[in-house]
């Protein structure tokens, strides 16, 4: 894929640097040009960069195929919505605990299930979401309202101080979360973790023989990246104020796994891009009316066609086995 | 007793559907170790075709071929059809990306998927269709006081006759064993003297074709068609494929009548809205304790 030899990916050479100022200076002040109707499309591309960075986790770094990471987005918007209209918890606190309950969902979920390899893990993750998401609808407990969905959930607000309720506010909340996340994800990337990960993705069998617990490492991806996802949920929810089962479809979990594969899977500047295409490209191609999802699905093939390790893969810096090889996680 | 037969005869109705649509993921994924994810699309669109030829044929297909000779004259017209699509979409979507490795060739099935269906859309409207009604033969049955339609009894032996047929093309011609040795290893196998692109054309002829005959018997069974079909239709007949064993055509075929009396069994004891619930968390548990599906084999781990 990339045979030339790159800088340790850990150091930031200057025009890198100029770069990443530059488009952090773009992300600031864009809200404050465009209009309230782009604001918006931004906030959405800051949920799908957000969704995009949980599965690159598991997707990305660790080469898990997960095509029910829509159910974990559903646990972090469902337990804000519930815990939000029914006790008035606000969302501001639930942030970290719709983060922790899709984490322990997934936990409990994927532990029976880690030992599965390759599309068998694929469709026990794509049943997960299905159950999750046929769960919601058949409204259990009388908790999740059915087809309809919750309802009336409160905008994030700290005490008073300051209420995020406007779509300046809520661009900046997701946007600023997205950037956390990818500094913590980019340390992580360099840590015994990220390389114990991209290890198991490269070979399993040799990471296991090299004393990597290939078990736990695999749960912990599942564990993290859910948690990212049901940050996203909250936020989703209580940007919309309402939640219901139709936002976390099959077809979901697929445009999150095409952001990946988009992207380049298991960058992060990939994500971005990734996220954008997702998110942008349907509202670009809105005048052409009932043909814009045909102009899509065009478009993605096209993609694979001529850029098929993603628009901006990852560089493999000097951590690279097999450089010669397209195909990471080809298990044959 | 009587409840309960019945009840599997409807199980299996619906679950030769899916062994059918089964039958074509199996095979590309067999052969090529892709998802096909288009695969779905390929059925809905079959089950579009033959309602429109059903709808405007009205006066020369009954009048000449009768009920019963209108239905497979649709069916037959709607699987050629649909073999020249599956050849294209292959030659288009799969083929210039097969050198890329799997990952980029299941997201252009995505983007395939996404076209056919929005297609579909584009074509016949986002409404629901109905399969007319005076067309299809509608005759209740009684045998030892366990009732079901004759039309139930003819998709059961048309799907088994189909089934039938693949499962003898595969596994006892030559050209089965090409496909079968192809699956195995495409290498050795092109060593050997087997057209590999003949290959392809043979699943991607064969796939579509019998979804597309799935298709227009889907129609004629629930009289109701949208264009987003092919995904439900498609993510159940997946399920199937792998709770027989990827790759294993005989399992597909299992898989999918197990998975059709499973929901029905569900939908009749437990709760009709829970019954695909019911049907992934019997994959899920057959899974954790099998992990290559119930008929796959346990293929040792290569280093």
């Amino acid at each position: 894929m990339e045979d030339k030899k790159t800088e340790e990916s850990g150091r930031i050479p200057g025009s890198r640097k100029n770069a990443v100022f530059g488009i952090v200076i773009l992300f600031a002040v864009f809200p404050f040009i465009a209009g309230d109707y782009y604001v918006d499309i931004g906030f959405f591309f800051g949920i799908y960069a957000l969704l995009g960075l949980s599965l690159n986790i598991v997707l990305g770094e660790v080469g898990l195929f997960d095509l029910g990471h829509a159910g974990f987005y559903a646990i972090g918007a469902y337990t804000t919505a519930i815990l939000n209209t029914q006790f008035g918890i606000p969302i501001l606190v639930l942030l970290p605990v719709s983060a922790l309950a899709a984490s322990l969902f997934a936990y409990v979920v994927c532990s029976p299930i880690i030992h599965l390899k390759g599309d068998y893990l694929c469709i026990v993750t794509i049943g997960m979401g299905e159950i999750v998401r046929l769960a919601l609808i058949n409204n259990p407990f009388d908790l999740t309202g059915g087809p309809n969905g919750v309802f009336g959930i409160d905008f994030p607000s700290l005490g008073g101080l300051l209420v995020i309720d406007s779509s300046i506010e809520f661009y900046f909340l997701i946007w600023i979360v997205v950037a956390l996340s990818i500094i913590g994800l980019l340390q992580l990337q360099q840590s015994r973790i990220g390389r114990a990960w991209n290890c198991i993705r490269e070979d399993e069998v040799a990471a296991e023989a090299n004393g990597i617990d290939v078990r736990s490492f695999k749960l912990l991806a599942f564990v993290l990246g859910a948690g990212l996802a049901g940050v996203a949920g909250n936020i989703y929810a209580s940007k919309l104020m309402c939640v219901s089962p139709e936002s976390f479809t099959f077809w979901e979990s697929c445009l999150l796994f095409s952001i990946i594969l988009i992207g380049g899977m298991g960058s992060i500047p990939g994500v971005l891009i990734g996220a954008a295409a997702i998110s942008l490209f349907p509202e670009i191609f809105r005048p052409f009316a009932m043909f814009r999802m045909l102009v899509f699905g065009a478009v993605m093939i096209l993609m694979m066609m001529f850029r098929p390790a993603g628009i901006l893969p990852r560089k493999r810096g000097g951590m690279g086995f097999r450089p010669d090889h397209g195909n990471p996680v080809d298990d044959k | 007793m009587h409840v309960v037969l019945e009840q599997i005869i409807n199980g299996l109705t619906i679950g030769s559907f899916y062994a059918l649509i089964a039958l074509g993921y199996s095979m590309v994924y067999g052969v090529l170790k892709l998802i096909n994810f288009a695969h779905g699309d390929f059925f809905a669109l079959g089950s579009y075709m033959g309602y429109t030829l059903l709808v405007f044929g009205t006066a020369f297909l009954t009048s000449h071929l009768g009920l019963w000779g209108g239905m497979i004259a649709a069916m037959v017209t709607a699987a050629i059809c649909l073999a020249l699509i599956g050849i294209l979409v292959e030659r288009i979507a799969y083929r210039p990306i097969y050198p890329a490795g799997r990952l980029p060739a299941v997201v252009s099935a995505l983007g395939a998927s996404i076209i056919l269906q929005n297609l579909i859309m584009v074509v016949w409207g986002p409404r629901y269709r109905a399969y007319p009604a005076a067309l299809i033969p509608n005759i209740q049955m009684q045998v030892w006081g366990i009732h079901f339609t004759l039309l139930q009894l003819v998709i059961l032996t048309l799907s088994f006759i189909l089934m039938g047929f693949l499962y003898y093309t595969i596994q006892k011609t030559t050209f089965g064993a090409a496909v079968r040795a192809s699956a195995l290893d495409r290498d050795t196998a092109a060593l050997m003297g087997i057209d590999f692109n003949k290959v392809i054309f043979f699943i991607f002829t064969l796939g579509p074709a019998l979804g597309a005959m799935t298709g227009v018997m889907v129609g004629m069974y629930y009289r109701q068609i949208s264009f987003i079909m092919g995904w439900n239709y498609g993510l159940k007949a997946f399920t199937a494929t792998i709770l027989g064993g990827i790759g294993n055509l005989p399992g597909a075929m299992f898989g999918g009548l197990i998975l059709g009396v499973l929901e029905m069994m569900g939908a009749a004891y437990l709760s009709a809205a829970w019954k695909d619930v019911f049907v992934f968390l019997i994959l899920i548990l057959v899974l954790i304790f099998r992990p290559t599906g119930l008929f796959g084999e346990k293929t040792a781990e290569k280093v």
